[in-house]
């Protein structure tokens, strides 16, 4: 019996250790990212690498301004295009699907949420870019391609969230609202939907999070020139796309330049995230 | 019932959006597969499946055993310490504690940062700092730490779901808490668990950003000192080098079936897992 207490109690604190991994993981990475980024923000100075607007690193200049307007721009376009559609679809899923075609709906929408970035890359590299160039004209590697693509991408992290927080409205709801004579859609939209937006608000945030993250899919299409932004069919850089592009032969102080950019991009991931939690806070008050 | 198409017409708009839009999101995947598989299944010969790469025959085969070391390796390391953790959350720790609600704001943190911040620092922790280099064992540790969070939450939503009189009988019984845990409250548990593990194998396959600065792009069989490349990277290193496009598309017809293949099996252990809730 003697030796059951005992690996009960050390069970308990293996248990415990495995769950404290991930509180170890934030820390370290927060630690190694800002350990990292620090000394070049130092060098550069906060608001040259902030608001500077050249990025040349043979020169030592290294603004991020334009790929934080690159990423800003390219996630918002995103979000135009995901969020009614990714909503829509997940309206249909949740009340508009028939019971047959949901068997095979659904499993379509979780293959969307697990096809890799890299594909996502090369479709959007060999369709969409050659489509846009076409139809309108340059290079068609541009801030409108890598929103098309992304704002695809981001579809099933929207419609995941938002199909259970539609479901998860009560039925008393709907049917309430067809008794006072409303049609299927109108209740649907005026009744359901509205009780619902707590979780479909965080569905859109976790789209939004994943849009502003992505990398590999986005230096595929986006063109990735420094320069500043300022028009849809340009090329642009993104915070994300910069990290992937240079790390590979970056030195010195260009190498801590890419670390700081990847703090600043987490930076910002964390922001969202706790914007999300908070939403998840008032879903449950 | 007559639902009003004719009655109104802002009715029959709002069902024109909903079918229009799951029909644009539908068609896109079938686009997306579609042409994929028309682009590269000519593509797959032989020469592609050599064991040695070389580029003659850029095989994509030691991409392929790569992907699958990578992905066991980090599988190795991540189950055993999301399900412990799990089991802490779910049978150890008092509900709304404290620690409870610490542990998982950190897993969420976990789930939300973007797969490149992985790479950057997995690069600064494992490659440089423990002096590992570009190497498996970079990668491995940067995709477990990746995966933890999404196998944490399927296995506490899957110890959640065992009802709590299982428990109560086994302890009626005089097993101690662990042998209730061991003996009946993780094999009850286990297909909800195997669909994080699935999931998660699903999110390592597909992975690229998080690798390319922490396993590298050698095109080697690779050992866990070695640097090497999945089949994601492989067609990541392919598209840069921007020679081997009909060989790029080849390897994404066998990333897609992968992904298929996986996605089947996780609906398939998810399918089991609700049967047994009902």
């Amino acid at each position: 019996m003697k030796t059951n207490v005992f690996y009960e109690r050390w069970m308990q604190r293996v248990f415990l250790l495995a769950a404290c991994v991930s509180v170890a993981a934030v820390a370290l990475i927060c630690g190694f990212l800002l350990a990292g980024g620090i000394p070049a923000l130092r060098e550069i100075g906060l608001r040259d690498f902030l608001l500077g607007r050249v990025w040349k690193p043979g020169s030592d200049h290294y603004g991020v301004l334009p790929m934080i307007l690159g990423s800003i721009y390219i996630t918002s376009g995103a979000m135009l295009l995901g969020v009614p559609l990714g909503v829509l679809t997940a309206v249909w899923l949740a009340r508009f699907c028939p019971e047959t075609m949901y068997h095979r709906a659904k499993p379509a929408v979780e293959l969307l949420a697990g096809i890799p970035s890299i594909v996502f890359g090369f479709f959007g590299l060999m369709v969409m870019v050659p489509l846009v160039r076409q139809l309108l004209g340059g290079s068609g590697r541009s801030i409108l391609t890598a929103s098309l693509l992304l704002g695809v991408m981001i579809l099933p992290s929207i419609i995941g969230v938002a199909e259970s927080a539609l479901r998860a409205v009560p039925d008393s709801y709907y049917e309430g609202a067809l008794a006072l004579g409303a049609t299927h859609e109108r209740a649907v939209f005026t009744v359901v939907l509205p009780a619902a937006r707590s979780g479909i608000l965080a569905g859109i945030v976790l789209g939004l999070g994943r849009a502003a993250g992505e990398a590999t899919a986005v230096a595929m299409v986006a063109g990735n020139q420094t320069a500043m932004p300022y028009s849809l069919l340009r090329g642009v850089r993104t915070l994300t796309t910069n990290i992937i592009m240079e790390m590979g032969y970056a030195e010195g102080l260009h190498r801590q330049a890419l670390f700081a950019v990847g703090a600043v991009l987490f930076l910002l991931i964390l922001l969202i995230n706790l914007w999300a939690g908070r939403m998840k806070e008032g879903e449950r008050a | 019932m007559r639902r009003g198409i004719r009655h109104h017409i802002g009715s029959a708009l709002l069902r024109f959006l909903v079918w229009s839009a799951a029909v644009m999101t539908l068609s896109v995947l079938g686009l997306l597969v579609a042409y994929i598989l028309w682009k590269g299944v000519p593509n797959l010969q032989p020469r592609l499946f050599a064991w040695e790469y070389a580029s003659e025959n850029v095989s994509m085969m030691p991409a392929l055993v790569n992907t699958l070391t990578l992905t066991s390796a980090a599988l190795a390391l991540a189950v055993p310490l999301s399900v412990g953790a799990a089991v802490y959350l779910v049978e150890y720790a008092r509900r709304g504690s404290r620690m409870v609600h610490v542990i998982r704001l950190a897993a969420e943190t976990l789930a939300g940062i973007p797969s490149i911040v992985y790479g950057l620092f997995g690069y600064l922790m494992f490659s440089r700092t423990l002096e590992v280099g570009y190497s498996m064992a970079a990668g491995i540790l940067t995709v477990s730490i990746m995966v933890l969070p999404t196998i944490l939450r399927t296995t506490e939503e899957a110890l959640l779901s065992v009802p709590d009189a299982y428990r109560e009988g086994s302890f009626g019984l005089g097993a101690g808490r662990l042998r209730t845990i061991w003996h009946v409250v993780l094999p009850s548990a286990v297909p909800g668990i195997a669909a994080g593990i699935i999931v998660a194998v699903g999110r390592i396959v597909g992975e690229t950003a998080a690798l390319i600065f922490t396993a590298g792009t050698a095109a080697q069989l690779a050992g866990l000192t070695s640097s090497g490349r999945t089949l994601a990277v492989h067609m990541y290193a392919l598209w840069n080098e921007g020679l081997h496009m009909e060989e790029a598309y080849a390897a994404g017809v066998v990333l897609l079936l992968l992904v298929m293949g996986i996605n089947a099996a996780a609906g398939a252990a998810a399918r089991r897992y609700s049967g047994r809730k009902g």
